[in-house]
């Protein structure tokens, strides 16, 4: 069965909040990790109703996203879908992350710096 | 002052130096420091509880990924304030790691070095909730049944309210159009004992007379040529519930007499019936018209008067709650913005004092029309005087003054039917209007009343014409 994997996206990084995010990564996996489709579809208006509503209707398993109201995270769950949210940082890093099985949600993923000075925490 | 992120100290304020964490923490809104390229140099306690995003977490990220707010995404105003070197205020909402939703009002403020060069930013983050709570109750404290008032006049009205729907008697409401007569009908019958019967209104300027008695009364079969079967009529639909009886003052004499009789005996009779049905139900009247004068002309029956006015309820105009304006423009605004799914705060300063100083002919109605235009047209997050109705500001000095007041002493029935049917809602009705002031001014001398209004004759004529006056 394939396995169908969503991300919103802001430009290299993964959407900040679910319900404001205006384009969307989207992934479909068969057999192990053999990748069918990937694409990124540009929404027609940003909506956290109709990405709810994309997502159910186009069968994600999975959500990979930043900040979503916990409404639609239950609403998410209840209908089986899994939810790694408070994702920060570029999407290909958290897409990375997920293949190799390591990501969590809260899971900060960008370089950190002050004043061009990169900070380890 | 700021000598590492770890422990920064204050030195130089006081004698001993002050670890800067506890300075920032005793402020109880969220306080955020950012680099120029607006990465989290450091955050006081009430943002780590406000965000649930701790100082360590946080070190380097950029804020957007922190804060989670909608201004991050729609309009970040860092660019702003570093071009203008000015704080920037505005209100919107962030996420939280708990996945709630905040209001909030965020503050950003340039940080500048000595030399005055920008050097990073403070961002201050308020927590909104309670003020968003208080103000739905305020709203809710200026109300009675979706009707908006605070000014001293509503007051009394929303206290004798609650009185008279307990009682069973038939009630008179009077006012302007556009006051908001049917809203006071609605909330008095559902506010009584009848609030389980029908609601049943009737609009007695709506129908020619014939017909109006068949709507009220009902008719039997064979009454008169198209009546193919028995009619209850809205009297009877009303049993046990109240019905509504719109602009009374245009019901025919005829007509005031058989109603007359039901309020007598509360007995109706069908057209081409003998038999009377026993109705329990409880009258509301409202008109616009001043029924006493109606009286003194012979065109209202006085004993029906005296039988409706048992209790009555006046709603002033809007030009009398001076202190209702600002908050119906809010209400409204409020309502329209969540209806059209819009981002709009508020009123620009000029729109409010062009809004706040207009006269609102149409009343009530005309403040919501006004404001549900602006709130389709506007695309800012305020509104600007560009967005209201081009009359408003146009001819803002012109209709400052009250177009109305003279004609309104005036008999009802001598104004032209075309005036009457419309409330003021546009520049052409505003002309109309100061048409007909000019007019009555100079005793209908059309040259008098051209010069009067800066117009040619002709012009006159012809916007009389125009709108079909008759003069």
């Amino acid at each position: 069965m394939a396995k169908k994997l969503i991300i919103p996206i802001y430009a290299d990084e993964v959407a900040p909040r679910f319900d404001l995010a205006a384009e969307v990564y989207v992934l479909i996996k068969v057999g192990h990790d053999e990748i069918e489709e990937e694409k990124i579809v540009v929404l027609p208006q940003a909506s956290a109703e109709k990405l709810c509503h994309l997502i159910l209707t186009e069968n994600i398993q999975t959500v990979i996203c930043g900040a979503i109201e916990d409404e639609y995270y239950q609403f998410l769950i209840w209908k089986k879908v899994t939810v790694i949210d408070s994702v920060s940082g570029p999407w290909l890093e958290a897409l990375k992350l997920y293949n190799a099985g390591r990501l969590n949600p809260g899971e900060i993923l960008c370089q950190r710096s002050v004043e061009g000075k990169r900070v380890n925490v | 002052m700021l000598k590492n992120f770890a422990e920064p100290v204050i030195e130089g304020l006081l004698t001993p130096p002050i670890l800067f964490s506890r300075f920032l923490d005793e402020i109880p809104a969220g306080v955020i420091l950012l680099d120029k390229h607006c990465r989290v140099a450091y955050l006081n306690r009430a943002f780590e509880a406000l965000t649930g995003f701790s100082r360590k977490d946080s070190l380097g990220v950029l804020c957007r990924n922190i804060l989670r707010g909608n201004i991050c995404i729609n309009r970040c105003p860092v660019n702003e304030v570093a071009k203008k070197l000015q704080p920037v205020s505005l209100e919107g909402d962030i996420i939280n790691r708990e996945r709630r939703l905040i209001p909030v009002r965020m503050t950003l403020a340039p940080l500048m070095d000595n030399k005055g060069k920008l050097s990073g930013y403070i961002e201050t983050i308020e927590d909104f909730r309670i003020i968003k709570e208080l103000d739905v109750r305020k709203s809710q404290a200026y109300s009675f049944m979706n009707i908006i008032g605070k000014s001293p006049q509503m007051e009394k009205v929303f206290q004798i309210l609650p009185v008279l729907a307990q009682s069973d008697t038939s009630i008179l409401i009077t006012g302007e159009t556009g006051t908001g007569k049917d809203l006071v009908a609605e909330a008095v019958h559902r506010i009584s004992q009848r609030s389980k019967g029908a609601f049943i209104k009737i609009n007695c300027g709506a129908l020619p007379e014939s017909l109006l008695e068949s709507e009220l009364f009902g008719h039997k079969k064979g009454a008169f040529t198209g009546a193919y079967e028995d009619k209850p009529g809205r009297f009877r639909l009303a049993h046990n519930g109240t019905l509504f009886l719109t602009e009374i003052g245009d019901l025919p004499l005829s007509l005031q007499v058989k109603l007359l009789t039901f309020l007598d005996d509360k007995v109706i009779y069908p057209l081409g019936s003998t038999k009377g049905f026993q109705v329990n139900v409880r009258m509301v009247a409202a008109t616009h018209r001043k029924l006493e004068q109606m009286v003194e002309k012979g065109r209202f029956r006085k004993d029906l008067l005296y039988r409706l006015n048992v209790a009555r309820v006046h709603l002033p105009p809007l030009r009398e709650r001076e202190a209702d304006i600002r908050l119906l423009l809010d209400y409204f605004l409020n309502l329209f913005k969540n209806q059209l799914n819009k981002s709009i705060y508020r009123f620009s300063k000029d729109a409010l004092a062009i809004l706040l100083n207009y006269n609102y002919s149409g009343n009530v109605r005309e403040l919501r029309n006004i404001v549900e235009y602006a709130v389709n047209i506007t695309q800012n997050p305020q509104i600007e005087t560009e967005s209201l109705p081009a009359y408003l500001h146009e001819q803002g000095s012109v209709l400052k003054r009250d177009p109305c007041e003279n004609i309104l002493q005036y008999e009802v029935n001598d104004i032209p039917e075309t005036y009457k049917k419309q409330p003021s809602k546009t520049w052409a009705d505003a002309e109309r209007e100061m048409i007909l002031e000019a007019l009555v001014k100079t005793k209908g001398k059309k040259t008098r009343a051209a010069k009067l209004l800066g117009w040619g004759r002709s012009t006159l004529w012809r916007k009389i014409k125009l709108y079909e006056l008759k003069v």
